[in-house]
């Protein structure tokens, strides 16, 4: 489904990704761990098209398509969803408004007739109760006024209203108290399904331990430095990412 | 002459939509400003004596005064000698300076296809329904339409010089009461020299039953524009009034100096809307564009009575403009809601006065100031509560937002309590509209003309809400369209 190939990153000339490797196929939920500033939130940025970061090698194909020449809009429209570890307030605009907006975005791209206010309220209660946010976020503002756990989890209702093809979700767990983490395992493990690819990007096995992880990967120093399964999170939450680096 | 542009697709986010002229027989008076040019206009109008003292008094003291300095806006010194203080468009059947309409098949066909353009049918087929219009164009107002429903009600909703014939006991009366011909130096000028405007009596216990509407339009290029709005609620009456105004672009600047005033007696109210869209100028070079020097103001002389001023300002190279409150009527209620948009080399010195006299008197203050490419949005307000305003509360909150590196925006806001039991509230607060903002919705499938709409009517809300609900959907989609090439 994805397919990073040698993908080399640079914001402001400051090289972050030096050659990053990976392929993701349909079904599989793919971990991704590393110490701070190896390129984490680069990668999800960049599949996400965001316009400050220059590609400066390599490519990225998802469902066999250039994925870097699409705009950001394209992408999401393409079933490609990623989920911000800081994701930005914008006041004054209602939750489900916005969410509305972007439904019918997906629709109009997809040549779907749009929704209006009363059908998209129905299909937002369905979307909230399998997303598993508490249903007050309807009626929150667009990040504003929320807590940081509940900007995560706000993230995970977008994905389960846009039900994209391959969620990149970046350290959706950092920030989120224990029962509110339980919840957004749960929330992650309903949208799990054969014909879904899942990149978790995360510092904690917590969250692995409840979202299996098909393969785990370490990026560190903007490249995918060691691969394996669940046993490779385990020995990072045991010893840390030191022993990657002395080898 | 004028000539006639083309006017350009909404989907081109440079143009100026209003941006033509159209080429209408007229007739002017030469450049510059004498007593005889005062004079004249009266004669042209055919005036009662009380109103042509009232215009030479107010000429005389412009002469006193000078232009103020106070406001953080810069321009060349304004040459007052080169402006032409009358335009009008001549009746296709007289030719007297001075054309009244008896009816639609009057109107040099031109006109009716320039408002017809701007989105403002004047004829019966085609008329906004649920809305009455009085068309202004350059100094006089052309049509007002839904004439009789309004009569039937006892509404008197007509042009100024219509007024100043038919109802001269209610002009001389409410005429400067409000904003008097010494007040400022622009509100002397258009004393002076105003043409036309539209005069609005609700008569007691009346629920106007039609939102009322002006719409006003700039066509000569040569003349200024000062036009007269008087709106009188009489005892219990309520009215929703907007106006709307666009002009031609040039490369020159136009100069509208309007003045409005508002009475409201007691428990009757009055909410005026404005959509300002007056041509900006030229976006690099800030050539052209029509300085809005306007006075406007409201008095709530009875008790209870409300009045509310909500503005929409996206156009105007200047604008000089403090719409506000004298609350005057023990729990009278004054609001000012207002959006702000300034982009290109636009200057915007724009807020509002709300000046407590009676007791229990409450304002509420809700100002949003958009400043993008190298523009200056500056709010300036004063609050004052007097002495004998017992209990008196005002809120005010003014958020402004920045688009780019180079925009300004400045927050002045005055307060001047004198008494111990007032309440007096501030919230302020600056944001920038982020590429990441602008990312973030992409990313989730919104086109970046929709993200732009979102996040700046998302930041408007609470002035946007209180517009009278034709108009809401027509505001959003101009200040989408006014940040478009700014952001990114």
């Amino acid at each position: 489904m994805l397919a990073i190939t040698d993908l080399a990153v640079a914001i402001n000339d400051q090289p972050i990704l030096k050659g990053l490797t990976l392929a993701v196929g349909a079904g599989q939920v793919h971990a991704i761990m590393g110490p701070n500033g190896s390129g984490k939130s680069t990668l999800t940025k960049v599949i996400g098209g965001h316009p400050a970061y220059t590609v400066t090698g390599g490519g990225v194909t998802y469902q066999g398509r250039d994925l870097l020449t699409l705009a950001p809009e394209e992408r999401s429209h393409a079933g490609v969803f990623v989920s911000f570890q800081y994701p930005v307030d914008v006041p004054g605009v209602a939750n489900s408004e916005f969410l509305r907006l972007a439904w019918n975005a997906k629709a109009k791209a997809k040549g779907q007739p749009e929704v209006n206010v009363k059908d998209f309220a129905a299909i937002l209660s369905e979307r909230i109760a399998t997303a598993q946010v508490p249903p007050e976020f309807a009626d929150k503002q667009l990040n504003h006024g929320m807590s940081g756990g509940q900007k995560k989890r706000n993230e995970l209702l977008q994905m389960h209203v846009l039900e994209p093809q391959l969620a990149i979700l970046d350290e959706t767990d950092s920030g989120v108290d224990v029962d509110a983490l339980n919840a957004v395992g749960a929330s992650i493990n309903a949208f799990r399904r054969a014909d879904r690819a899942i990149i978790l990007i995360t510092h904690y096995r917590r969250l692995l331990d409840l979202v299996k992880p098909d393969h785990v990967h370490v990026l560190s120093g903007g490249r995918i430095t060691q691969s394996g399964d669940v046993t490779l999170a385990e020995r990072l939450d045991r010893e840390g990412y030191g022993w990657i680096d002395r080898r | 002459m004028t000539e006639l542009a083309e006017p350009s697709s909404l989907a081109d986010a440079d143009a100026y939509k209003y941006g033509f002229s159209t080429a209408v027989e007229g007739v002017a008076f030469g450049r510059g400003l004498t007593e005889d040019v005062v004079r004249a206009i009266s004669t042209a109008r055919n005036e009662p004596a009380f109103l042509l003292e009232f215009r030479l008094k107010a000429f005389r003291i412009f002469k006193t005064m000078s232009e103020p300095t106070w406001a953080k806006v810069g321009y060349p010194p304004i040459d007052y000698q080169a402006i032409q203080y009358y335009a009008a468009p001549k009746a296709k059947a007289a030719s007297d300076a001075a054309p009244t309409y008896n009816s639609i098949d009057e109107i040099d066909p031109e006109i009716i296809a320039t408002f017809q353009k701007l989105g403002i049918p004047l004829d019966e087929q085609k008329r906004l329904s649920g809305v009455a219009v009085d068309a202004v164009f350059d100094s006089v107002s052309v049509a007002t339409t839904h004439q009789s429903k309004l009569y039937d009600a006892g509404v008197i909703f007509c042009s100024f010089s219509e007024a100043v014939h038919q109802f001269p006991a209610l002009i001389e009366r409410w005429l400067g009461s409000v904003v008097p011909v010494a007040d400022n130096y622009f509100a002397a000028l258009n004393s002076a020299v105003f043409s036309d405007g539209s005069f609005v009596y609700i008569p007691p216990h009346t629920k106007c039953p039609l939102e009322l509407s002006t719409y006003f339009r700039i066509n000569n290029t040569e003349s200024g524009q000062f036009e007269r709005t008087l709106i009188i609620a009489d005892v219990g009456a309520q009215v929703s009034y907007l106006e709307g105004c666009t002009a031609p672009k040039s490369s020159k600047h136009q100069l509208h100096a309007a003045v409005v005033e508002l009475v409201t007696l007691d428990d009757a109210s009055i909410k005026y809307s404005t959509v300002q869209n007056w041509y900006a100028g030229d976006k690099e070079t800030g050539e052209g564009g029509v300085y809005n020097f306007v006075t406007k103001r409201g008095a709530c002389r009875g008790a209870r009575s409300k009045i509310s001023w909500t503005q929409v300002e996206t156009g105007s190279a200047i604008t000089w403009k403090y719409p506000s409150c004298i609350l005057q009527g023990d729990g009278s209620v004054g609001e000012f809601y207002s959006v702000a948009l300034t982009n290109g080399r636009m200057q915007a010195d724009t807020g509002t006065k709300m000046i407590h006299i009676g007791k229990d008197t409450r304002s509420t203050i809700i100002s949003k100031g958009i400043s993008a490419d190298r523009s200056s949005n500056v709010y300036r307000g004063l609050v004052q509560i007097g002495r004998k305003a017992a209990g008196a509360r005002n809120y005010t909150s003014c958020d402004s937002m920045l688009v780019g590196p180079k925009a300004e925006a400045h927050t002045y806001p005055y307060v001047d309590v004198q008494r111990d039991d007032a309440t007096v509230e501030h919230e302020a607060s600056t944001s920038k509209l982020s590429e990441d903002q602008l990312f973030y919705l992409r990313a989730r499938g919104i086109s970046q003309e929709d993200a732009i709409g979102a996040i700046v009517n998302g930041f408007c809300k609470d002035v946007l809400a209180v517009l009278p609900l034709e108009f809401a959907a027509e505001a959003r989609k101009l200040l989408a369209l006014k940040l478009e090439n700014s952001v990114g």
